[in-house]
């Protein structure tokens, strides 16, 4: 692994000169709410749920945030979902099995696509056969609608949602650190301040990845294996990307609707770890890529920096 | 560039046909030639520059100045911009358009909005018979847009109607809804007769209640729904403000001497 050239060093945290290499996915964006704040929670993380990555769960999905009654379509609490996959038929059977599963069946909610494109997947209007000839469409004020009468009431599904084959998927951070408590604490700073920007999610736990992976492995049919160079048990035995002081590594990815939306996450999340400095966070910040001839979506660290 | 104005010289003498004056018809011509349309319906051949002085030139934004219950077809398969009428008009206001707007001051005839597939509908006063129905013959009547009728509508509002909202402010008359196929009517006022009679689908949301309804609408109880929440306030962003608030109403289901899928919304009370 050669080595990483550094970038920049802000309140002594260094920033490689890398990039975050990404890939173009198909995204979309829905809004769920409820009663109140609790069930529309409950519904959304069931429906995000086993969705950090799109090689082994089919998509990529998380809570963008939570949304107040006046935010939403029906005034009462709510949440905005984003989703991501490969392509949209990829992208609509998961959203589809997901809302019929977690949404449909969670109590008092209502569903409602939550952005706007002439480009659209199903939401209702593949689900309302459940209501076996009972369903009912309403279109009004330029919106059309699907209720299925349930066991608590009816459930209220809009027919379709916007989505968009330019949303970007794997925009990323790698947080070196000490110990995987300063790489934890930078990390949940990072997640924090990318909350605030609209239009991304990150996937995995809380927003952390601990096992970042590198393409394919030595077993036949792994599409993608430990990232040894980053991993510090290695340091001794690998071509490792770590010097001697990084003792833990963490890692951020992050899907956006726009590569605009992605590349704001990435800089709230450097600013965010460098504005903890070094002694309980990070000692340096760099980014996952494939050399730069996978993905067409490079986000360089520097052009990034707070 | 100013409006194109109408402005009407005094009673027609006879009933007109306005049919021509949309955007689509009138763009491209001269003031003379606009003031060569015909719109009489008898005999005398009657010209536009004979019932109307003509001023400005934007053909998308078309006013009438002084209107007149013999005023007929006016906006009639109107695809853009925007007609105001200051007054009444007369038969199939707005009939079969497509998109755009129109709003009358006064009063409109029968069939206003006929047949009408998207735009929107605004009459500040009351409305004929068959608000949004069918021509005679016609399998269908409104199937898109949107109508608000701040006063009262006569017999048969929404008859044979396919899709889009019809909103009254006032009473509505005989049978409103009769043989609706689909598509939203809300009534502020009392609805006369047998509402719904009829209908296969679609809904009813009558705030002001019914004179009565056919026996074969039942009962479903009250029913606290959002859809009911969501299309006051979607439709009153759309079309102001609709005499109904998302409160619980009553759920009748119904026609179902057809196709039963339609439904009447009645105050608890």
């Amino acid at each position: 692994m050669p080595v990483t050239e550094t970038a920049a060093t802000i309140n002594g945290v260094s920033i490689d000169d890398s990039f975050a290499e990404a890939f173009p996915m198909s995204g979309t964006a829905i809004q769920i709410t409820a009663i109140n704040e609790k069930w529309a929670l409950e519904a959304a993380t069931k429906m995000t749920g086993f969705a950090t990555s799109v090689i082994a769960c089919g998509c990529e999905g998380g809570i963008e945030r939570v949304l107040s009654p006046a935010e939403t379509r029906d005034g009462r609490p709510g949440v905005r979902v984003l989703f991501f996959g490969f392509d949209a038929g990829g992208l609509e059977k998961q959203v589809t099995t997901r809302l019929g599963q977690c949404i449909l069946t969670c109590p008092t909610t209502a569903c409602y696509g939550d952005y706007e494109s002439d480009q659209t997947i199903d939401l209702g209007s593949a689900i309302r056969y459940f209501a076996d000839g009972f369903q009912i469409s309403k279109k009004f004020a330029g919106k059309h609608f699907w209720r299925m009468p349930v066991m608590e009431g009816e459930f209220l599904c809009e027919a379709k949602t916007g989505m968009t084959g330019d949303g970007v998927g794997g925009g990323n951070l790698l947080i070196m650190a000490r110990h995987v408590e300063g790489a934890l604490k930078a990390s949940e700073a990072a997640v924090e301040a990318m909350k605030t920007v609209p239009d991304v999610i990150m996937p995995f736990p809380g927003g952390i990845v601990r096992s970042g992976s590198k393409v394919g492995g030595k077993y036949k049919g792994m599409m993608a294996s430990t990232n040894d160079a980053y991993c510090p048990t290695l340091k001794g035995v690998t071509d490792t990307a770590l010097t001697e002081e990084i003792g833990s590594v963490l890692e951020i990815v992050i899907d956006g609707l726009t590569p605009d939306a992605v590349a704001k996450a990435m800089a709230a999340g450097i600013k965010a770890i460098t504005d903890l400095g070094p002694e309980t966070g990070a000692l340096r910040i760099g980014a996952g890529n494939y050399g730069g001839n996978l993905g067409p979506h490079h986000f360089h660290l520097k052009d990034l920096l707070p | 560039m100013t409006g194109l104005v109408f402005r009407l010289k005094g009673e027609p003498e006879e009933r007109l046909d306005l049919s021509p004056l949309i955007p689509e018809r009138l763009d491209g011509l001269t003031s003379s030639e606009i003031q060569k349309l015909g719109i009489g319906t008898t005999k005398r051949d009657l010209k536009l520059g004979d019932v109307f002085d003509v001023s400005g030139a934007d053909v998308s934004d078309i006013r009438f100045e002084g209107g007149s219950a013999r005023l007929d077809k006016i906006g009639l398969g109107l695809s853009k911009g925007s007609i105001r009428v200051e007054g009444d008009v007369g038969f199939r206001c707005g009939r079969a358009m497509r998109g755009g707007a129109i709003t009358v001051t006064g009063s409109a005839g029968d069939l206003a909005g006929s047949a009408m597939e998207g735009g929107e509908l605004v009459i500040q006063g009351s409305a004929g018979a068959r608000l949004g129905g069918p021509e005679a013959g016609e399998t269908k009547g409104m199937s898109g847009g949107a109508i608000r009728v701040q006063g009262s509508a006569g017999e048969r509002a929404a008859d044979r109607m396919r899709r889009g909202t019809i909103v009254i402010d006032g009473d509505c008359g005989l049978d409103a809804a009769s043989r609706m196929i689909a598509g939203t009517l809300i009534v502020g006022g009392k609805a006369k007769g047998t509402p719904g009679r009829l209908m296969k689908r679609g809904t009813l949301i009558l705030a002001g209640g019914a004179e009565r309804l056919a026996p074969t609408f039942l009962d479903c109880g009250p029913q606290d729904l959002i859809i009911l929440r969501l299309m006051a306030r979607a439709i009153g962003e759309e079309l102001g403000a609709v005499p109904f608030d998302g409160s619980p109403m009553r759920r009748y289901g119904g026609d179902t001497a057809v196709l039963g899928m339609g439904e009447v919304f009645l105050p608890l009370r």
